[in-house]
């Protein structure tokens, strides 16, 4: 019996199945934020009965299967996979940049660079000269290309001026869009045909189209996309985890004077970082374009696409990890499912899951906390009791507003960071 | 040029409070990435404010006073907002990015999902409320002087009652942090704290002060935003204005004036795109550039200028992380 509880212990104990507790702790959180809003509004507004507040929570957490007829469900399930392909790399994108100590919020720049490639490529080259599958791949590199370059523009700038690369970022961001709309503005490609004036053709237009859409799953969009986006997730998490390459940059973003300091050319690293997060960003809305049934909205400078901003979310709930990336992003957009079948069906509307996953976010920001709560043994809690007692005394001398209760917790933090750190380090060698 | 200036003054201003309100935050030691989601926040909740008391005839006439109570509602809901980042940064000790982005996207989140259940349109106007000859009134000019000579125009003329307040407040407030024991203090533990907390400072006060600070003006500037320049629509979003904002508070360098310089300059470019297409500027419409040409200006001017002014910046030593005491 002894045995078997030990062995429980180390489960609990491994560090990555401490995220996932703390992951699914945070979501708990955000789910019951998500329902004390209905409560209170039905609970306020007479027109709707708070019986509803439950049907309508019952309808996000479903997700998908809130559609209705079975044939709905599996359409929403596959356009539910689709949705998900540019999240997931734009979500891995923002993910390695932190990882390597960069803020990439330039996603959205990047990704309406890659779409702008893709588009180009896809619908000028004709493919009753050149087969489709050809254009296909050339568009798909055409466009990664593109963001590689915007990518690395801001990396360029931190490297080279010491520019923060948060607000390069942000001014690419809006020029990528002013230069796609100014691109495409009187262009031949506006989607005339169909009297979309706001959108562009769809590639399927020109016979370009990723295999899998309108009969992979039931009729909806799902391609072989999600599959491709999610073998890039896990090269990615190889190249950073197994690879020197990877440990370098890494090694940049963990202490660029230490790196430099051991040889490594950080300057070059962080070039490079912010080059391939913009590549993984732009290659996201490449598959995207590429799927046939899809409207590119060329008017892109006023508003920035939206999957390029919810990469943040995307990473920060996987704790950065890429492969972690692949199951927040089909995540989030299940949860966006459910909110569009409660605006369908109920009085709310579609805005729930956004709420969800703001309040997600938050309480992921205190993730570490969680997993230090979750960490401690028994042995550390008694001892912190001992120190409880002693500690008031002692810090009351150099600040006023200590207390016994948050003294331990402060005094443990340096030490559950180091081991960390210590482990962080160390995954790339022994794992 | 009256009118370019006119419209410059009316574009800097938001982004004028807004930096500022960044600047106390990460004086602070707190980053403050959540200024987009505040500003979001504020403008709502005055625009909420703002189309409540509009079913009130008395408050059509006076729709200056009417804008005041909006604009010190979103002030205040921008502060209590702001409390949100403040308490997962400070006494979380939460990443400050993730509390942040959380914030930025809580925000758009509440503003929709109300203003579409309570009102069930995407969103918000004021300006369809009529007064009591039954003309529409929207948001209003405070001044207009027309027959003023050409300096006195471009202030005094087509003015909004925003634009004097955020004026006075920066001016005010850049005093503060420079010339008071409590602004020194509060640039104190953005340098480092356990050196303040050392003299007997107490950090993460000093930190709420400065956070909340950042909250209010923001708000602030979210509703002088839709109210001026955005035709008085709140529709969950604020074009991005929060992160140009922080943009320029690192374009200024952290510092009140370099802010000034930074905001004007960004105003100004800014309204070359929209006096571009107007017929009193021929010379730039003969040019026959697209509008995306002049949209591209400030930012890519930005960037120019960071390039060659970089390597002077300074950011709060202290700032995004978070306050251990016992750290050296």
């Amino acid at each position: 019996m002894n045995n078997t509880a030990k062995q429980k212990t180390g489960f609990f104990r491994k560090d990555g199945v401490k995220s996932v507790i703390a992951s699914l702790i945070c979501i708990l959180g955000g789910i019951l934020f998500g329902f004390l809003v209905l409560v209170l509004l039905a609970a306020f507004n007479e027109n709707i009965p708070v019986s509803k507040a439950f049907t309508g929570i019952y309808t996000v957490l479903i997700g998908p299967f809130s559609a209705g007829s079975p044939e709905l469900v599996i359409k929403e399930i596959g356009d539910m996979l689709f949705q998900a392909t540019p999240l997931i790399m734009t979500g891995v994108s923002v993910a390695l940049a932190f990882k390597t100590g960069l803020f990439n919020i330039g996603a959205p720049g990047q990704y309406l660079m890659g779409a702008m490639g893709t588009m180009l490529v896809a619908l000028s080259i004709p493919t009753s000269v050149v087969p489709a599958w050809i254009v296909w791949i050339l568009a798909l590199i055409t466009g990664t290309a593109m963001g590689v370059i915007w990518g690395a523009i801001p990396g360029f700038f931190k490297a080279k001026f010491n520019v923060n690369e948060v607000i390069v970022c942000i001014m690419t961001n809006w020029i990528a869009g002013n230069i796609v709309s100014w691109v495409f503005k009187e262009s031949r490609y506006i989607n005339y045909a169909e009297t979309k004036m706001n959108f562009l053709s769809k590639t399927s237009s020109n016979g370009v189209a990723t295999p899998g859409a309108g009969h992979m799953l039931g009729t909806s969009s799902m391609d072989i996309s999600i599959f491709i986006a999610s073998a890039v997730a896990i090269i990615i998490y190889i190249m950073l985890n197994k690879t020197t390459f990877g440990f370098e940059l890494r090694a940049c973003g963990f202490n660029k004077n230490a790196a430099k300091y051991a040889g490594m050319n950080e300057k070059r690293n962080i070039v490079l970082s912010m080059a391939i997060a913009g590549g993984l960003s732009a290659f996201g809305a490449a598959l995207w374009c590429l799927n046939g049934t899809t409207d590119f909205l060329w008017e892109a400078y006023q508003t920035m696409p939206a999957d390029g901003f919810n990469g943040i979310p995307a990473a920060l709930l996987a704790s950065n990890n890429p492969i972690g990336v692949i199951f927040s992003s089909v995540f989030l957009k299940y949860l966006v499912m459910g909110g569009s079948n409660l605006g369908a069906y109920t009085s709310f509307n579609d805005q729930v899951p956004n709420l969800i996953t703001a309040v997600i976010i938050y309480f992921s920001g205190a993730a570490k906390l969680i997993k230090d709560l979750l960490s401690r043994k028994k042995k550390q809690l008694s001892e912190e009791k001992m120190r409880a007692v002693s500690a008031p005394v002692m810090l009351k001398a150099d600040d006023g507003e200590a207390n016994g209760a948050e003294a331990p917790a402060q005094d443990e933090a340096p030490a559950a960071d180091e081991a960390e750190t210590a482990g962080d380090e160390t995954e790339g060698g022994d794992e | 040029m009256v009118f370019l200036l006119q419209n410059t003054f009316v574009f800097t201003i938001p982004l004028l409070i807004v930096a500022l309100a960044g600047m106390f935050a990460e004086r602070s030691g707190i980053i403050n990435i959540a200024l987009d989601g505040i500003m979001i926040f504020g403008s709502f909740t005055g625009a909420l404010t703002a189309s409540v008391l509009r079913n009130d005839p008395f408050f059509v006439d006076h729709s200056q006073l009417t804008f005041l109570l909006a604009l010190l509602v979103a002030t205040v809901s921008g502060a209590l907002f702001s409390l949100l980042l403040s308490f997962s940064a400070i006494n979380l000790k939460a990443d400050q990015t993730i509390g942040g982005t959380a914030l930025n996207l809580l925000a758009p989140a509440i503003a929709l999902f109300f203003t579409k259940v309570l009102f069930h349109k995407d969103s918000l106007e004021m300006t369809a409320a009529r007064n009591s000859e039954g003309r529409p009134k929207g948001i209003q000019y405070a001044l207009i002087n027309e027959d003023m000579g050409p300096v006195g125009r471009i202030f005094f003329d087509k003015a909004y009652i925003s634009t004097f307040i955020a004026i006075a407040l920066f001016i005010i407030l850049s005093i503060w942090i420079y010339k008071t024991k409590t602004g020194l203090r509060l640039r104190a533990c953005g340098e480092h704290p356990q050196a303040a907390a050392s003299v007997g400072i107490n950090v993460k006060r000093m930190r709420y002060i400065g956070t909340t600070m950042s909250g209010a003006l923001a708000g602030f500037g979210g509703y002088t935003f839709i109210a001026t320049t955005a035709n008085g629509t709140a529709s969950g979003n604020v074009a991005g204005m929060g992160f140009l904002a922080l943009a320029i508070m690192i374009f200024g360098n952290w510092k009140p004036v370099g802010i000034a310089l930074g905001s004007l300059l960004f105003g100004f470019l800014k309204c070359l795109s929209v006096i571009s297409n107007s017929s009193d500027y021929t010379f730039l419409k003969n040019l026959g550039l697209p509008m995306y040409f002049y949209n591209i200006i400030p930012y890519a001017a930005v960037l120019l200028v960071l390039a060659f002014t970089s390597k002077r910046s300074r950011a709060p030593k202290a700032e995004g992380i978070p306050y251990d005491k016992g750290m050296r």
